[in-house]
């Protein structure tokens, strides 16, 4: 979260328990969405870029008929994509960097990357 | 073969090294042997069910099924571990006195510790879930023969298994005087480290924020993914990148736990041997 947070952890804290009793907080922009298919044990697109610091959405969508699960200690995201079913997986707000990601029963094949990019460089979703 | 005994270990590992804590905290408990096994049954049952509605589970909640549920099932197993906790710290001295008057353990009926059979079914059901579907899929594509799957989720069961019989065989060689104190720490830590992953859980869903994300990176030191890191992650909650968020709840359970079996804690544990 913002840098404020940072400073004043305890604050934060208290600030994160009250967000609990909202429903959801408002965002002022809608959330970009990123769609990505599994397909013969492979991530298609294998990589994605997102902004730094915001919260976006990755939409993944198992084609094949076997199940597999979404991996990634870095994003610390662990979710079963179900034999033709599509998952949401929530992400960010990230620091800039490259997060890894493996489909954890198809390791040798289904490999990604999230690469996350300063919010200035990174292309408007 | 290879790669479905690497899948099936992993996920045994996990539930092993819970079972093991397990074992070697109601050691001499009787009936042990009996309902951790009921928990094992209970486990694998629940494992194939989970696994049969993974569909369903991952469309409830907007999507967020999956996150839920394993929330739940956390904060449960977390909260069963801290209550007998507790509770063996405030009955320490009781179950030394009648250790000693009658040479054996408790009744069973007087010790929670079955409850923990609770906790082995929810750790085999969860990591369990992940393993059956995994060789449901291999099953499906047919890329190995039955014999190799088989062969393959034989051994990772025994490589799994092996870890934690080593675990409790190491726990055991602790002296009498201390296995209580041990493995009620174990138990603490372990139930810490489930509030932690819950926590994560409920970050992924959206529901809490990170705070901090990550709080500090650690993968250089002990990467995470490693049959160590894997170990010490279901043990002691070690994460190589936890969020603030996450540490929270880690040290709310911690703490909580030490604090409510304090006063029992001033009575000391005197082992009847």
């Amino acid at each position: 979260m913002s840098a404020s947070f940072r400073l004043r952890p305890l604050g934060a804290v208290f600030l994160g328990l009250s967000l609990l009793a909202l429903p959801l907080c408002a965002q002022a922009d809608e959330p970009g969405v990123y769609h990505m298919v599994i397909k013969d044990h492979r991530f298609v697109p294998d990589s994605i870029t997102i902004p730094a610091d915001a919260k976006v959405s990755l939409i993944v969508s198992n084609q094949d008929a076997t199940p597999e699960e979404f991996d990634s200690i870095p994003l610390r995201r662990e979710k079963v994509v179900p034999a033709g079913k599509e998952i949401t997986i929530l992400l960010g707000p990230l620091k800039a960097g490259s997060y890894a990601f493996v489909g954890e029963y198809h390791e040798d094949t289904a490999k990604g990357t999230v690469v996350v990019q300063p919010a200035a460089t990174a292309p408007k979703e | 073969m290879l790669a479905t005994a690497i899948i099936v270990f992993r996920e045994v590992l996990e539930m092993a090294v819970v079972v093991g804590v397990v074992l070697a905290a109601a050691e001499g408990a009787p009936g042990r042997n009996r309902w951790v096994a009921y928990g094992l049954l209970g486990g694998f049952g629940g494992a194939g069910l989970v696994a049969a509605f993974a569909g369903t589970i991952s469309d409830a909640a907007a999507g967020m099924g999956q996150e839920y549920f394993n929330t739940a099932i956390l904060a449960f197993a977390a909260g069963l571990i801290g209550w007998t906790v507790i509770w063996m710290r405030q009955h320490g001295r009781e179950m030394a006195a009648k250790l000693k008057e009658t040479g054996r353990a408790v009744a069973a009926g007087e010790s929670p510790l079955h409850m923990l059979a609770v906790v082995v079914g929810l750790a085999v059901l969860r990591e369990g879930s992940e393993a059956v579907l995994f060789v449901y899929g291999i099953a499906l594509s047919q890329p190995e023969s039955a014999l190799d799957i088989a062969a393959g989720v034989a051994l990772g069961l025994a490589g799994g298994g092996l870890i934690g019989a080593f675990l409790y065989l190491g726990l055991l060689r602790i002296s009498a005087r201390h296995l209580f104190s041990v493995t009620s720490l174990l138990l603490t830590l372990l139930a810490s480290g489930m509030a932690a992953q819950a926590a994560g859980y409920l970050v992924a869903a959206g529901t809490l924020p990170a705070l901090i994300d990550p709080l500090w990176d650690s993968s250089w030191l002990m990467a995470q993914d490693g049959i160590a890191g894997r170990v010490l992650s279901v043990l002691i909650g070690y994460q190589e990148r936890p969020s603030a968020m996450q540490a929270l709840f880690y040290a709310g359970t911690l703490g909580g736990i030490l604090l409510a079996s304090r006063q029992s804690n001033r009575r000391s544990w005197k082992p009847a041997s």
